[in-house]
């Protein structure tokens, strides 16, 4: 047994003190008839040696960004994550411990979720964040419910196609059993049109929901969108990539009501999708209607500055039904990764991530575009991000010809976009260098050139 | 814990010019950056994020982490959490390069491994539960119910297009739920309606019949149940919901008690969530991460989110054509990592193993329940199933001391407090859960310390703890003016 350590004496005399002959008796409380009659069809155990050795195994069979150059992005990036978050985020004290129920024996995790709310509010420009949501596509949704009770408009939301697509899928599943109507603005041009979006905002609209930078890597028109949805009185609520606010200008300074993201750029390695961290920071108006828990600063018996779980009637093991969210368990260890991600950058050093980004990003965009058979699908200026159009029309196969050649090159956009189905997306961090670059043109240069000819 | 210094926030550490990260020179050809940005959308400054060292960075977190109790060093009986002890080896295992460096929009071909570790822990949760399919999207257990709720919203609205039959708009959770069952079901847009308990804990069959009507989509049930009991009515709830063409949905949190031994889908539930971080020892990080995997019965299966796993011939795929599915509900494809730990644990202890962690579990309850129960009053009978709750209400109206009070100085003794006012059905409540990863000396240890406290003066109790690094935050001032984050002014 590997975790469990009464011996058999100490469970004779655990039985004898309790007044049972045995394990069994112990289960009296279900019915016999409800009982498993066989051992749980499961493999059998493993020791920790044949344990490591079979997941040793099926890591083989994977291919990792770092066997393969990673330029796959679209919500998850290959950012270059310091040792030291790895190390202080790794202590048991952290990632064995709880939820801080009792502020005396947790004013660690107490103490570094108040920072992590500071860091966020001035990432973003915002007055508050909470302590963490699951991640960035629940994240918005969590932002157009509070808009919807926030402004009592429970009928609409208008979003942007250019929103990531799979945020747009979960805003659907949770909106369709309320009876919201989720009105999509798109972006055939690689942004939306603002007027278009400003015209479909009216007086039932709780919020307009932006990305910036968006989807594609290119830049909405925030502004006007903001004002168009303030002269409704609808929410502004904008997702934002936290690494571009090394250079953009933070959505508090541009009239968000309510900001989102993925905070996976912020130190957390790719882990195919999760655990990821949902950031979410709003106007202090709305701070009694966000989800999540918050931390908050005050003192205690004798006077010492000290931080506890506050504000918690908004939450469901107190308010239940009527509580602001259902959510309980989120994603503190990944808040904590972002805080200390944020500590050791600086302003200096997440500029100067942001920078690398972007420049590398431009290098990347126009050496792809000067390769046969492949142009820029957007002339727009991108940040992190841009999407290629493959002549051809064969995106599947120019990206595992690609593969062959040791690059993850991009994301198909054609699952979710079908007039993009010619096209992918392809990101660019500051891990990666001018040659990875050069040799991803190369790669797909041949191979575009090899799969035009066979398509003409 | 012995860290009593006062730390200081690290916007007051922080001086301006210092640096904790360097970045590389770019080595593509130098532009102006008004080349690249455009000039509307790029901020002035950098934000005002704090200026740091790397040393100063890493003394801090780590000042802050000895202000903790955790699993790691401290027994954490926290009642319904399920604190048990997190193995290193699944954290070296889920940090190998080839699990923890997967891009999620990776080709399948590119991640077959992992694809298959998926694919047969989606059949390991069906087998210990005994249903037919599973979806790992949920992201922790609370997100599971409500995935759960939306699944049986859509089979019901499906079925009102074939049958006509009108749409059913209530969900039911007993009194004694967790919160989360209640929150859930509004989130997912069904009203909640309240089952009440018996005095001896069990859902109230009345109460029960009387609320239960073709209105009714769903009950949720926890069981065994918050009072770490197992509710024997289960399979005649089950028929009574079913008798009214509604769906039973468990809440998978006390999974730890019955691993093995019962199975939710044998005794009549139709659909239930797991809790990887409590049940397959996820560590719980402060807050989370979780996962919230569902099972449910073959009928549900098509209204799962998507993508599921599947396999086709020797290769596994991810299966997004499905017309019925109620969409998705996370981005990516939920919380792989701590998919990874729970797979790594289930083949950790195999068939037997499982089984023999509920035994341990219920027995150190039991055992635990056995030596406090002449001292502290356990309302609800002599046995237990992997946890149990006390009742320190006699003990106040006798000398004043209080389920906080009694909470606050087992923190003096080395011992993290229970869950204490949960269940809201029972007065004074301590909801003791001590794991099966923990030995009778230990056990022994707290009961010993419980009993001693009891005999303490009400005073040097209510004024506990007496030698942690804080005592009794005032959080009444916390929640009236709230100040959640620093300010420079401040």
């Amino acid at each position: 047994m590997p975790y469990t350590f009464n011996t058999p004496d100490d469970e004779r005399a655990m039985l004898s003190a309790i007044g049972v002959d045995s394990i069994d008796r112990l289960f009296d409380g279900i019915p016999r008839d409800m009982w498993l009659s066989r051992p749980l069809d499961l493999p059998p155990a493993m020791g920790e040696l044949e344990l490591t050795a079979h997941l040793s195994e099926l890591a083989a069979r994977n291919s990792p960004a770092g066997d393969k150059v990673c330029f796959l992005g679209g919500g998850s990036y290959d950012h270059f994550v310091p040792a030291a978050v790895d190390q202080l985020a790794g202590r048991g004290e952290f990632y064995t411990s709880y939820t801080p129920y009792q502020p005396e024996v947790s004013q660690g995790n107490l103490q570094a979720m108040f920072e992590y709310q500071t860091l966020i509010a001035q990432l973003t420009g915002m007055d508050v964040s909470n302590a963490s949501l699951y991640d960035g596509g629940s994240a918005v949704v969590e932002a157009a419910m509070m808009a919807m009770s926030a402004t009592g408009r429970r009928g609409k939301i208008v979003v942007l196609g250019s929103v990531h697509p799979e945020y747009r899928e979960i805003l659907d599943t949770y909106l369709l059993p309320l009876d919201a109507e989720v009105v999509t603005i798109d972006a055939p041009q690689g942004a939306a049109d603002a007027a278009a979006v400003a015209s479909a905002i009216d007086d039932r609209t709780a919020c307009a929901i932006v990305q910036q930078p968006n989807f594609f890597g290119c830049y909405e028109a925030v502004d006007e969108i903001g004002r168009a949805a303030h002269a409704a009185g609808a929410l502004f609520v904008v997702s934002v990539d936290p690494i571009s606010l090394g250079l953009l200008r933070r959505p508090g300074d541009y009239g968000a009501d309510i900001v989102v993201a993925e905070g996976q750029s912020l130190g957390t390695p790719l882990l195919y999708g999760g655990p990821y961290l949902g950031i979410m920071a709003c106007r202090e108006a709305f701070v009694r209607r966000m989800p999540g828990r918050i931390a908050g600063e005050t003192v205690d018996r004798h006077g010492r500055r000290c931080w506890v779980l506050t504000l918690q009637t908004r939450e469901q093991h107190i308010r239940r039904e009527k509580a602001t969210s259902n959510i309980c368990t989120s994603q503190g260890l990944f808040a904590l990764r972002a805080a200390i991600y944020l500590s050791l950058m600086g302003p200096q050093g997440l500029r100067e991530v942001a920078e690398l980004c972007l420049r590398k990003t431009r290098y990347a965009a126009e050496r792809l575009a000067n390769v046969d058979g492949l142009s820029l699908a957007f002339d727009r200026p991108t940040f992190k991000e841009f999407v290629v159009r493959a002549e051809g029309g064969n995106v599947e196969s120019l990206l595992a010809t690609a593969a062959d050649d040791g690059f993850h090159a991009g994301v198909p956009l054609g699952r979710w976009y079908p007039q993009l189905k010619d096209c992918f997306l392809v990101a660019v961090t500051e891990k990666r260098t001018r040659d990875e670059i050069d040799h991803l043109a190369t790669s797909l240069g041949s191979h575009s050139r090899t799969l035009a000819t066979s398509h003409a | 814990m012995r860290n009593q210094q006062a730390t200081q926030l690290l916007f007051e550490l922080s001086k301006p010019g210092r640096r904790g990260a360097k970045l590389p020179a770019s080595d593509v050809p130098a532009r102006s950056l008004s080349d690249l940005l455009p000039a509307e959308h790029a901020a002035a400054f950098p934000p005002p994020l704090p200026e740091l060292a790397e040393p100063d960075v890493v003394r801090h977190f780590t000042n802050l982490s000895t202000k903790n109790m955790s699993v790691d060093t401290h027994f954490y009986p926290l009642g319904s959490c399920t604190m048990k002890y997190n193995s290193k080896r699944n954290e070296r295992i889920a940090a190998l390069p080839g699990l923890a460096n997967l891009h999620p929009y990776q080709s399948e071909d590119s991640l077959q491994g992992l694809l298959q570790l998926l694919y047969e822990l989606q059949g390991m949760l069906c087998e210990i539960s005994g249903l037919d399919a599973a979806s790992l999207q949920p992201a922790a257990g609370a997100h599971g119910e409500l995935t759960a709720l939306m699944v049986a919203a859509a089979y019901f609205r499906d079925r009102a297009q074939q049958t006509g039959e009108p749409r059913r708009t209530k969900v039911l959770t007993p009194d004694s739920s967790h919160g989360t069952n209640p929150a859930s079901a509004a989130v997912a847009g069904f009203e909640a309606v309240t089952v009440r308990s018996t005095p001896d804990g069990f859902v109230d069959l009345a109460d029960l019949r009387a609320k239960l009507d073709r209105q009714t989509a769903v009950f949720m049930i926890t069981n065994p149940n918050t009072l770490g009991l197992f509710d024997r009515q289960v399979r005649e709830i089950a028929h009574l919901v079913h008798e009214q063409g509604g769906l039973l949905y468990l809440d998978g949190a006390n999974m730890n008690a019955i691993l093995g031994v019962a199975r939710p889908g044998d005794f009549g539930a139709d659909m239930m969530h797991f809790n990887p971080h409590k049940t397959f020892s996820g560590p719980h990080g402060g807050g989370g991460p979780g996962a919230g995997p569902i099972t449910v019965r073959a009928m549900l299966e098509p209204y799962l989110p998507s993508p599921v796993v599947t396999k086709v011939g020797d290769r596994y795929r991810l299966a997004f054509d499905r017309p019925k599915s109620i969409g998705r509900v996370r981005s990516f494809f939920g919380n792989t990592g701590v998919l990874v730990r729970a797979y790594c644990y289930l083949r950790t202890h195999g068939p037997d193993g499982l089984r023999r962690v509920s035994e341990q579990a219920v027995l150190n309850a039991n055992y635990l329940l056995a030596k406090v129960k002449d001292r502290l009053s356990v309302p609800h009978g002599d046995r237990c199933m992997h946890e149990f709750v006390a009742s320190a209400a006699k003990i106040k109206a006798q000398r004043g001391i209080s389920a906080m009070d009694i909470a606050k100085r087992l923190l003096d003794y080395g011992f993290h407090a229970p869950t204490v006012y949960f269940p809201l059905t029972v007065k004074e409540a301590m909801m003791i859960e001590p794991t099966e990863t923990e030995g009778k000396e230990t056990l022994d240890a707290f009961a010993d310390a419980l009993v001693r406290i009891l005999d303490e003066s009400p005073e040097t109790l209510h004024d506990a703890p007496h030698t942690t690094p804080i005592s009794r935050p005032d959080e009444v001032r916390a929640a009236r003016t709230p100040v959640v984050r620093w300010s420079p002014s401040a």
